[in-house]
């Protein structure tokens, strides 16, 4: 407690997750990380470990909110507190056009990526609030702030990232939170990495219609992330950030 | 981290508010510094400011009216005599004008605020982006303003060229990210700088505290924002680690965003 800082990570065993709690850990911060497998958040642990900060790992389904709820006991439990909260687990659905979905893949998404988040905010605020404080980042997607083929679901839950970072950061500010969202194309994840080596036809076209010619890498996200959750800039509150090379100013 | 040892950084409107905070942030992080103002006093006063957390920093101030184009050209070229590159250029020189009803409005005042605050950051890109270019990197942050996202009410002049900087700067992002190059803007809400002070006293003359406070009271909040706030802003968005953030405009307006 005190001078030890907190960071709660949803979907911090991979991509975007993982390089915000490795950027995070050097800034000396402890992380719990939350993810859905069990290997790939120890994982991350470990990493973080390595860089010389502390991490638990709490496995959760977060369109559970009971699981939820949990992960945010287990993490005041093991440090105290809350001060961060890096809102991101989500899922990008099967890619296909909208009506070829079934119901149970469109309540998937839903679930993940929309009731977690938003399940995630009402308790993690909930310690914020009684702490007199507290900086979050929402993972929101170029696809939450224009429309892209093929991922209708994700694209609806994560235009929602946006209205509910704006709504909160008018609802909350005067009790110190500080509530933003970030807008990422399309990341050179290790998965987009793995993906891209055994098809690399199918990354050809992607970096096209992108202004910088190619892709971002997750440590230029985690860049961000770190500086929204830990800058000496507050004032930046309720805003949603691209990050895509210009792909949404065309 | 020094994220600026070695890096040259253009600054326009040196010479007091969110330049004057953005040359102080970088400076301490390790940036030599091309500042540019009308007040050759006022960049002496930044100068001796930095030179206060920077001994070390190298300083050029250029005087020059950046809504004139050869003068433009010309703190361009002295940047490069001096320094022989421009890693990060921040495109902030700006007036607010005058506060009028539309029909109010003075035609010569609109002119006048539209040539500083619009063609001066064109013309700024224009040079700076050449330059830029040829070096395969390069960082530009302009200046924009809540009220280049929004209406703010009786400032033809200052809403019309905030919204131009906004497009200058989407057209000029797509055009230039192949060459390396990450141009945005900021939208700075209600800062605590010389400007938005001349602003309140616009509106409450004596009772510009007053008037100032009321201005903030419908801001989530309830506080105006620091200069230091947007210079830490700034020096993240020059910085080689926000490159992929392009073509874009992020607000620090302590959530007035909400609305937009």
């Amino acid at each position: 407690m005190g001078e030890q800082k907190v960071a709660v990570i949803t979907g911090g065993g991979s991509g975007l997750g993982q390089a915000a709690a490795l950027r995070l850990a050097e800034e000396g911060i402890a992380i719990s990380v939350v993810d859905i497998s069990e290997t790939a958040g120890k994982e991350t642990v470990r990493l973080v470990e390595e860089k010389g900060s502390k991490a638990i790992f709490v496995k959760a389904d977060v369109s559970k909110a009971e699981e939820v709820k949990h992960y945010v006991d287990k993490t005041v439990e093991a440090f105290g507190t809350i001060d961060m909260f890096y809102n991101n687990a989500g899922i990008s659905g099967p890619g296909v056009k909208f009506v070829d979905n079934t119901i149970e893949q469109i309540d998937m998404v839903l679930g993940i990526n929309l009731n977690g988040a938003l399940y995630g905010l009402k308790y993690v605020l909930d310690v914020m609030l009684a702490n007199g404080g507290g900086r979050i980042v929402n993972t929101s997607s170029t696809a939450g702030v224009v429309g892209q083929a093929t991922v209708g679901t994700y694209s609806a839950t994560k235009h929602a990232m946006v209205g509910i970072t704006k709504t909160l950061a008018a609802e909350y500010a005067e009790q110190g939170i500080v509530v933003n969202a970030i807008a990422p194309g399309t990341t050179e994840t290790p998965m987009v990495r793995e993906y891209k080596e055994k098809n690399p036809d199918a990354f050809k076209n992607a970096t096209e219609p992108i202004p910088q010619k190619r892709l971002g890498q997750p440590e230029e996200v985690a860049e961000l992330v770190t500086f929204l959750l830990t800058g000496k800039a507050p004032y930046i509150n309720g805003v949603v950030v691209p990050i895509d090379g210009g792909f949404t100013a065309i | 981290m020094k994220r600026f040892e070695d890096k040259v950084v253009l600054i326009t409107g040196g010479g007091s508010g969110l330049g004057r905070s953005a040359a102080l942030q970088v400076a301490k992080e390790g940036a030599k510094l091309s500042l540019v103002d009308l007040s050759e006093k006022g960049m002496e006063e930044t100068k001796q400011e930095v030179l206060a957390v920077a001994p070390e920093a190298e300083v050029l101030t250029i005087v020059a009216n950046c809504a004139n184009e050869p003068e433009v050209e010309a703190y361009v070229k002295q940047t490069i005599d001096q320094f022989g590159k421009i890693d990060s250029f921040f495109n902030n020189a700006g007036v607010e004008g005058t506060q009028n009803l539309t029909e109010e409005y003075p035609v010569d005042e609109f002119d006048r605020v539209v040539n500083i605050n619009l063609n001066g950051v064109f013309y700024g890109m224009r040079h700076v982006l050449k330059v830029m270019k040829e070096q395969g990197h390069g960082s530009v942050v302009n200046t924009a303003s809540v009220g280049g996202i929004r209406g703010i009410g009786n400032q033809s002049g200052y809403a019309a060229s905030k919204h131009g900087v906004v497009g200058l700067t989407k057209n000029s992002g797509i055009e230039y990210g192949q060459f390396g190059v990450s141009i945005k803007a900021i939208a700075p809400g209600a800062i605590m700088t010389p400007m938005v002070e001349g602003s309140l006293r616009q509106l409450g003359g004596e009772n510009w505290e007053e008037a100032g406070k009321e201005f903030v009271s419908v801001n989530p909040m309830k506080r105006f924002g620091k200069p230091e706030e947007v210079g830490y802003l700034v020096a993240f968005l020059l910085s080689d680690q926000a490159n992929f953030i392009n073509a874009t405009v992020i607000p620090i307006d302590g959530g007035q965003s909400y609305k937009y």
